[in-house]
């Protein structure tokens, strides 16, 4: 049931601490660099993370709007790159990737989960209903004697029956496979793009474990 | 006999007879292989040595080299074919590195990485395949089976000369069958032999796991292009200083 009174707050909306203009300005001139996770361990974005002292080569020509650091829902403005992590497992997953793909300009899948399904899409061979069998009537550490239900409200996104990897959503630019890639393969990929280089992984740094 | 071809443009001499998949890697050229195994009756199932010869697609392993053959291994519409080959086979299993015993002396993996693929064109297709587990020794993870039919031809009971190994089915039915009765009866060193010879992770060896640690697995300490070039210039110099003992005895 649809209850119209509430209304919805994103994040980004929220007052937030304003920056000083002329920092804003500096940072807005960079190259926008976003990432999201979606159906995924969140691995890939400590991958993300791994570039570490990489990363502060390229700090003058790029900065992250929207990261694991913040939990915007949505990108504040267009952005150049958007990194993606994880496989697309429900409807808001599809909502969100699609806002990505209208506010990027690169869109990029990170990780197994994202090129392929990953390890999300192990439950693509089991049929929906006996995953939800499984996992909430069936479950082996269900509270005992807790009601057995599958839960089911508006407010909870509506799980796809497979997980779908993200160019099957929308169209993707690139992939770096691994799970997850190293920072290495992640950096490697931003850095070509920032200095306009064509993206080329090399066999030597790509994996798919 | 020797017979002059060209691979790529580059005038090559070489024995009339000899396979182009080894011609091509004495020279220098890698061209990936799949179900091929030197020294054994060619399969010709995977096509993953696919070269243009004369113009023509014809599968490296299966075809000997003829005087004047123009063997195109390198060029745009070729490596493209072959890269479009594996990733069908990564489409149409179910391949999940990460969980994978095999992963990193996988020979697939290896030759994805070899033909740059980061994702399949293809649409996975995700499709339920049941694990055997019948046998005592070898653990059967039908997920990743390429149906190369390595093991059906080459791992054998060593009594009878019968089949271990069959596929059953065909198209999308096929499967990849295990006699339990006949694998129970393999030496460990013949579950090791079958495990090893799969290129991919279908044939487990119950007593091996993850063994060796990222970083140092078959193919993280040298790259299968490389494991195949190399084998090749060694041989090809063994046989150098055969055919010179043999000139000047
Ligand atoms: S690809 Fe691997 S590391 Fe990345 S989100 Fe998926 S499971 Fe996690
Ligand atoms: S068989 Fe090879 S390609 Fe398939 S999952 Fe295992 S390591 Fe990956
Ligand atoms: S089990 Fe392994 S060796 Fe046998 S056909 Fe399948 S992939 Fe080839
Ligand atoms: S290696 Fe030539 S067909 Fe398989």
């Amino acid at each position: 049931m649809s209850d119209n009174s509430v209304t919805e707050i994103f994040s980004h909306e929220l007052p937030a601490t304003q920056w000083d203009p002329a920092k804003k300005a500096i940072e807005e001139a960079k190259i926008q660099v976003a990432m999201i996770g979606f159906c995924g361990c969140w691995g890939c974005h400590l991958s993300f993370l791994d570039m570490d002292e990489a990363m502060l080569s390229l700090l003058d020509k790029v900065t992250i709007t929207r990261s694991s650091f913040t939990d915007l829902k949505r990108i504040p403005h267009h952005c150049t790159i958007g990194f993606i992590e994880g496989g697309i497992a429900n409807d808001e997953n599809i909502e969100v990737l699609e806002h990505y793909r209208e506010n990027c300009d690169i869109l990029i899948s990170v990780g197994a989960c994202a090129v392929w399904g990953g390890v999300p899409a192990m439950r693509n061979v089991v049929p929906l209903e006996e995953c939800f069998r499984e996992a909430y009537i069936d479950s082996p550490t269900a509270v005992p004697g807790a009601k057995k239900t599958i839960p089911y409200h508006e407010d909870i996104p509506k799980i796809t029956t497979k997980v779908m990897p993200c160019h099957e959503v929308v169209k993707m630019d690139y992939f770096i496979p691994g799970c997850p890639p190293d920072g290495e393969a992640i950096f490697k990929v931003l850095d070509d793009l920032v200095n306009g280089r064509e993206v080329d992984l090399p066999s030597d740094i790509n994996r798919y474990d | 006999m020797t017979v002059k071809i060209t691979i790529d443009g580059q005038s090559i001499n070489a024995q009339a007879g000899d396979a182009i998949v080894d011609v091509a890697a004495e020279n220098g050229v890698y061209i990936p292989t799949l179900c091929y195994v030197k020294g054994k009756p060619c399969l010709g199932t995977c096509r993953t040595c696919s070269v243009k010869v004369n113009g023509r697609v014809m599968s490296a392993c299966t075809i000997p080299v003829t005087e004047g053959m123009e063997i195109d291994v390198n060029g745009a519409e070729i490596t493209d074919m072959r890269k479009a080959l594996v990733e069908l086979l990564f489409a149409e299993g179910n391949h999940n590195c990460p969980s994978c015993e095999k992963s990193g002396r996988c020979e697939l993996q290896a030759t994805g990485y070899e033909v740059d693929m980061m994702v399949s064109r293809f649409p996975y297709r995700f499709t339920p395949r049941v694990v055997d587990h019948a046998s005592a020794t070898v653990w059967l993870e039908r997920d990743r089976c390429i149906f190369c039919q390595r093991c059906v031809e080459f791992i054998r009971d060593k009594e009878t000369n019968q089949k271990i190994f069959s596929i059953k089915g065909r198209g999308t039915h096929a499967r990849i069958e295990i006699n339990p009765t006949l694998a129970n009866k393999m030496s460990a060193e013949q579950v090791r032999e079958a495990s090893d010879l799969c290129p991919v992770g279908c044939i487990i060896d119950k007593t091996q796991g993850f063994n060796d640690p990222i970083g140092k697995r078959k193919f993280e300490i040298k790259s299968i292009r490389a494991r195949v070039l190399d084998t090749a210039a060694k041989n090809m110099t063994a046989n150098q200083a055969n055919s010179l003992n043999r000139e000047h005895p």
